[in-house]
């Protein structure tokens, strides 16, 4: 069986990630004064899901990780203990153990033990040590505290293992998968028609949920389990329904024990015991009516439970008193759990390769083309004639649109998937530099193309750990500034025409232009005093280029923007500065809606086409002979609004007879590639097309001048110029 | 199963793969001029008639590469052997061919002057290829089949697209 359990590893491993994600972002939410029970419950279950699935496959370190977890999270729950930011940041970081410990599973890398077992401590420190600012009253904790003193067992040794080595069963239950949130369900079926080997796996793996016990009353046909384990029931009716026929299943539910609970107050409670002295001979009544004399009977059913009842009764009345609150817990916890599961089952999706998705694209896409070639045909018919099939071909060309855009919209993400991740680094780095910053996102649900929201995660981290380092200032700079102590780092992503911006702004010192210049100057740049600010500030692009007066090793080593820079530019983007000094900086990134479609234009040159990128045109006009000029009887260029541009002959790049060689006849195209310019001259202007990019390098190799290819309309193929690669062999 | 089970079904299945490479080698025969080659046949992906219309041409390429077509939506050099080669005239009639080869995960179209069959060669009738006769290199052919009266030149169609001499590869630029 455990080898059928691998191939639901996956699952698990995605299920845990989203879990954990979702249980990150519940947690930077959450209010530390007035934390709302809502998030803490789904705190609370995102890790009693990944507990529940890890104990499944047998990941103890997951499972003693979140056992931890849950246990500090359901006495938070229960206003037990009061939500502190030290507890926040211990989950966190607990947080990031499960993480590690899932990709140590995963078979890439593994948590380090060290760290385990600092978080372990915290947390376990977190959950005894606050036990004693617990919400309960004072009193009866004291009068409680005298009871158990009375019987003079745990006060002594008040720790959880004085309380496991009271009475059998409770060794037993803890020692499976921890200590706290346990059931008994009694386990009743038919073994007829199971194999031994089938029995044996079913009892290794109940076994690896918690203990079993076989009743001696099972017999050859029926077989009666206790089993005892903090796996939720339905968990353990689906592990056995899935050897056993259901049929002849029955899983009763006994009661719950919460030891370690029990064990944590019993230890705080000590100490309260002698401060609280004065109120001790003042309550003993209260404390009577705590010990729940006959209810906890109530809880175990049937006879083959009897003889632990015994056992049960005589562990301390404290513990008593807690299992019949524990018990209600417990069924809160249950219908939780439920409606966990309600909700993932409403979120219907299915997980399907990236590949698979890139075959349907290119499907579709030769259908749009077939249909293409259809329409031109059917268009050279007689309308009269074939008023059937023209709007039979109306209806084609909708539908084809129609599933082109829903098949693209399959490999869209929406950006709150990288937006997520950064109210963590922003709430991390925040701490460590003593800054007070706000994040804002903007737009989460805008859509962007799945290979871009990998490719854009690293560079837009960069931008935000540098607004946050050299653009918000420190709260008494802020003050002092007049500004709000808190700063704010606004991301906001939109859509506009055939892209996508994204903006990283904070309202922080903005930048220095004189700096800038200085250090320009310095590392030998060609600035002037003149130079506009848009150009000033596509300095800070420059590789190694840095104003930071100090290197941290959060930033200020000069490396990192132009690598933004370089990153964006490769996913076919661009990026803007924007900044005010003392106000504050935006930057702007653009990207194209998809990798896998451009914006072009298409041109002739002789009987050929090309498709140049929209994005690096500026604008096309005819020339006049005047403007053209010779340099040494060879090289020509143009002068278009003052400037003197290098003219690109295509026909003469890609040797083509060209319609006429006369460049007053051609049209010029005025490139712009990474601020340097060029005109481009061809024959002919043809449109505008949004056209899906295609390897030329798949089946040929590079050629010099172009970019890609790109199939059009009627089937052709036309190239996509390489604009950068052009434009740079003129200077 | 049983692992002698197993073991013998596994020598069953070596014994039919010994036996089709000794016997059941297919090739697909094609004229270049007035010689016939012959290419394994699991090389070939399928066989197009040759339109000049749909080739775009590629720039500053050598001249026996013709340019690129759209193949279902992928982009696929096409090669004319017999420029390549410069066998006979590269007359393109209603015979010429395009046979699109899968070789080593790439796609590409060569251009011959018809494909003739495809005949099951018995590895044994196979002759080592002497040192001349032949335009292509030597080392791109695999050795002389005979059938009937007719002689076939079997080349290794995979290691030749690969070659530095057709440039089809990035390692040919630059």
């Amino acid at each position: 069986m455990s080898t059928d359990l691998e191939q639901f590893y996956e699952v698990f491993f995605e299920e845990s990630s989203e879990l954990l994600a979702e249980m990150e972002a519940c947690l930077l939410g959450l209010d530390v004064n007035s934390p709302s029970m809502e998030d803490l419950n789904a705190i609370f279950r995102a890790a009693h899901s990944i507990k529940g699935g890890a104990g499944t496959f047998g990941f103890t370190d997951m499972t003693e990780m979140t056992h931890m977890l849950e246990t500090l999270l359901d006495r938070l729950r229960k206003g037990e203990l009061k939500v502190r930011s030290e507890m926040v940041d211990a989950f966190l970081k607990a947080g990031d153990v499960i993480k590690d410990q899932l990709a140590g599973h995963r078979g890439d890398g593994a948590a380090d033990p060290v760290v385990v077992k600092e978080v372990c401590d915290e947390l376990q420190k977190l959950s005894e040590e606050t036990a004693d600012e617990g919400a309960v009253d004072p009193i009866s904790r004291a009068s409680q505290a005298v009871y158990l003193h009375e019987q003079s067992v745990v006060v002594a040794t008040a720790t959880p293992s004085a309380i496991e080595e009271f009475s059998d069963i409770t060794v037993e239950e803890t020692s499976a998968t921890g200590n706290a949130n346990h059931a008994v369900y009694q386990i009743e079926f038919s073994t007829t028609g199971l194999s031994d080997e089938s029995k044996e796996n079913l009892f290794f793996n109940l076994k690896q949920q918690g203990s079993l016990e076989t009743c001696p009353e099972s017999d050859e046909e029926v077989c009666r389990l206790h089993l005892t384990t903090s796996a939720p029931e339905e968990d353990v009716w689906e592990m056995l329904a899935f050897i056993v026929n259901p049929a002849h299943l029955k899983i009763e539910k006994c009661t719950q024990t919460e030891e370690y609970q029990a064990g944590t107050f019993a230890a705080a409670t000590t100490e309260v015991v002698n401060n609280a002295a004065p109120h001790i001979e003042a309550k003993p009544s209260s404390t009577s009516s705590a010990g729940v004399d006959s209810a906890p009977y109530g809880f175990f059913p049937g006879a083959p439970a009897a003889p632990r009842e015994q056992e049960f009764s005589q562990q301390t009345q404290s513990e008593l008193a807690q299992s019949s609150n524990a018990a209600d817990q417990i069924n809160l916890a249950a219908s939780s759990n439920l409606n966990a599961k309600a909700a993932a089952v409403e979120t219907n999706s299915i997980r399907v390769s990236i590949g698979k998705v890139d075959q349907m694209i290119n499907l579709v896409g030769e259908l749009v083309i077939t249909q293409a070639m259809l329409a031109q045909t059917a268009s050279e018919i007689d309308p009269v004639l074939s008023e059937k099939l023209q709007s039979g071909m109306s209806h084609l060309e909708r539908n084809t649109r129609d599933l082109q855009e829903a098949v693209m919209s399959i490999r869209m993400l929406p950006m709150s998937v990288v937006f997520s991740r950064y109210p963590r680094v922003v709430r991390d780095l925040a701490a460590k530099l003593n800054k007070k910053v706000e994040l804002k996102t903007v737009g989460e649900g805008t859509e962007l193309d799945k290979g871009l929201i990998e490719k854009i995660a690293d560079p837009l981290t960069h931008l935000v750990r540098n607004s946050l380092d050299h653009g918000i200032e420190l709260p008494e700079k802020r003050i002092a500034a007049g500004k709000l102590a808190k700063g704010t780092i606004t991301l906001r992503a939109f859509q506009q025409g055939g892209s996508i911006v994204i903006e990283v702004g904070d309202d922080g010192a903005g930048l220095n232009r004189e700096k800038i210049l200085a250090k320009a100057r310095d590392r030998g740049l060609p600035v002037r005093d003149d130079m506009p600010d848009q150009e000033v500030w596509m300095l800070i692009f420059e590789a190694g280029f840095s104003t930071a007066d100090k290197v941290t090793d959060v930033s200020g080593r000069g490396v990192g923007m132009d690598v933004v820079k370089r990153n964006i530019q490769s996913m076919g983007g661009r990026v803007e500065v924007n900044s005010v000094f003392g106000v504050g900086t935006r930057i702007t990134i653009r990207l194209p809606l998809t990798l896998a479609i451009l914006d072009g234009l298409s041109v002739t040159v002789g009987d050929q086409m090309f498709i140049v990128p929209l994005t690096y045109i500026t604008e096309s006009l005819q020339p006049s002979e005047n403007d053209i000029r010779t340099i040494s009887g060879r090289g020509r260029v143009v002068q278009v609004r003052g400037e003197y541009l290098p003219v690109i002959a295509l026909h003469e790049v890609f040797n083509i007879r060209p319609k006429s060689s006369e460049i007053k006849d051609g049209i010029l195209v005025i490139l712009d590639a990474d601020g340097h310019k060029a005109a481009m001259l061809v024959d002919e202007l043809v449109g505008q097309h949004q056209v899906v990019i295609k390897s030329l390098e798949s089946n040929y190799r590079r050629v010099h001048g172009v970019s890609g290819a790109t199939i059009m309309g009627d089937g052709k193929v036309a190239l996509i110029l390489d604009t950068t690669g052009l434009v740079m062999s003129t200077q | 199963m049983s692992q002698q089970q197993s073991a013998t079904m596994a020598s069953a299945v070596n014994a039919v793969g010994e036996a089709a490479s000794r016997q059941l080698n297919e090739f697909l025969t094609f004229r270049l001029g007035s010689e016939e080659y012959g290419i394994d046949i699991l090389k070939v992906q399928e066989i197009r008639g040759y339109d000049n219309e749909a080739i775009t041409q590629i720039a500053n390429s050598p001249g026996f590469i013709k340019g690129v077509v759209n193949l279902r939506g992928i982009i696929v050099p096409i090669i004319d052997m017999r420029i390549k080669f410069r066998l006979g005239n590269a007359e393109y009639d209603q015979f010429t061919v395009v046979i699109i080869l899968n070789v080593g995960g790439r796609v590409m179209g060569i251009v011959v002057d018809g494909v003739s069959d495809v005949i099951s060669l018995d590895m044994e009738h196979v002759r080592p290829t002497p040192e001349f006769g032949s335009i292509i290199d030597t080392k791109y052919i695999t050795g002389l089949g005979t059938i009937d009266e007719r002689m076939l030149i079997l080349v290794d169609i995979e290691k030749l697209m690969a070659s530095e001499d057709m440039g089809l590869v990035n390692q040919a630029l630059n």
